[in-house]
């Protein structure tokens, strides 16, 4: 009985070693061919880099833009993220405690928005952007996670949110006159920072890591995403420079896994309310 | 008094109005005109470069019905489905119950296996271009290769191209059932399971007669969310395989993105994407229906 256990105890260790493995491995190889040639790339592979060419990282910024389109990712998904949030906390809160007529309508109406795929849509938004010349600009980008199912989903999260803050704390601030857009401002906001802050990391990521976006609005280099980025590292004949796309994937991904291990729960359990939408 | 009241009513109303209406109006320029534009460029002859050619009914469908490539595209679409769905929701189940919620290797399984979650698409796709290269060179070839076994060039033959994306895909996502199903294994009344321990059930009916029923409502929630997703796979394609080899990768947001940026058939497309949203459309009905009934049970 006593051996039974040790070998159940073992198997376990086992099996999330192996789990271990599988789901490191991707990165390390990642890490460690960013900083080989094209050539050992293709050759047998091995657990470490053959000649650490630190060069590889330099010239990612010289084929191509590569920190335009850095900035270009921070700045749309900065933008995105802080008009999701303030919208969504505005309209959030208006649906969870503000009275109006047409309240529970509207907001099933916003709902909507939750299960509306990007792809079925975007080929009219297309047609939107180029009449109001925002087609080859970064406009759609941040529009688009501020108001289509992102912005949805946060305003969803936010309501939920805004219905638990017990009604006296409203009752204490009418009484001290203040207004309900002052009692939005002044009270709500600031003790509503770790819902906003989680619904403002789902936006990021979400904007962080879209690509169809990009590849339909976006034509011009210098208007360029990441996930744009990564797929455009080819030398003057068209040949893909592997080493140098993989040196960039990794300079990608590396902000965002820090990001993750510092806010680690905060993060997973953001996405999974998000996945259970 | 009163006239007070309804003054601060209106007040509240006013506000309300005012705070809901730029995601109001968002909402029905960015979502809802799109939708309804999306419908009316299926019954057109439009082209991204001549714009509208004119009202043509039910020409777009028509095509659709006849297009052998609309149809093989539909049916990978369905494959990759079928491939992707039963793999994730097996094994995250199977990880989530295996594991457990407390113990120690859960704790870093749960970071771990959440990496790619929070990792670009576009990333993902590119690593797993490179794990599944063919000759010996590909690890996972490589990998393959001490087991004697001589691996295929994975992205470049028919039948294993599909392989290789629903295997990158599931990895990707895994991380997210897992934990979904953690933290539902985790509410599991232990009342009832104690009580099923003391009238004897053995692991095997404990795990078929009262863990998976009680965890039914969210097998069934997480795996059409799991449906809804592979649906409108797109990145993980393109970059992998560029729907190949010969088409056989091709799937209904790929083709979608083809005919309307590629080709510049935008009527056309949004047939298409009539046909997506409509299947997208199905399977939410089904997944608010069942949530309805979950919640009736909860209460």
């Amino acid at each position: 009985m006593k051996s039974n256990k040790v070998v159940n105890k073992t198997i376990y260790y086992i099996v999330v070693a192996a789990i271990v493995i599988v789901f490191i491995y991707p990165f390390w190889w990642m890490v460690t061919n960013s900083l080989n040639s094209i050539n050992e790339i293709f050759s047998k592979p091995s657990l470490l880099p053959k000649s650490w060419m630190w060069h590889n990282y330099i010239e990612i910024f010289q084929v191509q833009p590569f920190a335009r389109h850095y900035l270009n990712t921070l700045a749309v998904a900065l933008l995105g993220t802080l008009g999701n949030v303030f919208i969504s906390a505005l309209s959030g809160y208006a649906f969870a405690r503000l009275r109006f007529p047409g309240r529970s309508g509207l907001f099933i109406l916003l709902l909507t928005a939750l299960m509306m795929p990007i792809e079925v849509t975007i080929v009219p938004m297309y047609f939107m952007m180029n009449s109001i010349g925002a087609n080859d600009t970064l406009v759609p980008l941040i529009l688009i996670p501020v108001f289509c199912s992102q912005g949805a989903f946060s305003a969803f999260m936010l309501r939920q949110h805004f219905i638990t803050v017990p009604k006296e704390l409203e009752e204490a601030a009418r009484l001290d006159g203040l207004r309900p857009a002052g009692i939005f401002f002044r009270i709500m906001l600031p003790i509503s920072v770790p819902v906003l802050s989680s619904a403002a990391i789902l936006a990021f990521l979400s904007v962080w890591n879209m690509y169809l976006e990009p590849l339909v609005f976006v034509s011009s280099l210098d208007k360029f995403t990441l996930p744009l980025s990564l797929s455009n590292f080819n030398d003057t004949y068209g040949l893909p420079q592997w080493n140098l796309q993989l040196a960039a994937t990794t300079l990608s991904v590396i902000p965002v896994m820090i990001f993750y291990l510092i806010f680690q729960n905060k993060i997973s359990d953001a996405m999974v309310s998000s996945g259970m939408k | 008094m009163l006239k007070k009241q309804s003054k601060l009513a209106r007040g509240e109303a006013v506000t309300g109005y005012l705070f809901i209406l730029p995601q109001m109006l968002g909402f029905i320029i960015l979502v809802l005109v799109p939708l309804v534009m999306v419908f009316v460029y299926s019954f057109e002859s439009r082209n991204l470069l001549f714009g509208n050619l004119g009202f043509t009914g039910l020409d777009n469908y028509k095509t659709l019905v006849e297009d052998d490539l609309f149809f093989i595209t539909l049916k990978n679409t369905i494959i990759f489905s079928l491939g992707v769905v039963p793999l994730n929701l097996v094994l995250s189940l199977a990880l989530a119950l295996y594991l457990g919620a407390n113990a120690a290797g859960a704790k870093v399984v749960r970071s771990v296996i959440f990496l790619p979650v929070i990792t670009s698409g576009v990333a993902w796709a590119i690593v797993f271009k490179y794990l599944f290269q063919g000759g010996e060179a590909g690890p996972i070839n490589y990998i393959l290769s001490f087991i004697g076994i001589e691996g295929p060039n994975w992205l470049h033959e028919k039948g294993w191209a599909m392989f290789a994306v629903v295997i990158s895909r599931v990895l990707k996502n895994l991380g997210m059932n897992v934990l979904i199903f953690m933290g539902a294994v985790m509410n599991l009344p232990q009342d009832v399971l104690e009580a099923g321990r003391i009238d004897g059930a053995t692991k095997p009916v404990l795990f078929w007669k009262i863990k998976l029923p009680l965890l039914m409502p969210s097998i069934l929630m997480v795996m059409i969310v799991t449906v809804i997703g592979s649906m409108r796979v797109f990145d993980t394609i393109k970059l992998m395989t560029d729907g190949g080899p010969e088409g056989s990768t091709m799937v209904l947001v790929y083709y979608i993105y083809h005919q309307a940026f590629r080709t510049f058939n935008i009527g056309y497309a949004s047939s298409v994407a009539v046909v997506l949203f409509l299947i997208v459309l199905g399977l939410t009905i089904i997944q608010w229906s069942l949530r309805k009934r979950a919640s009736y049970y909860e209460e």
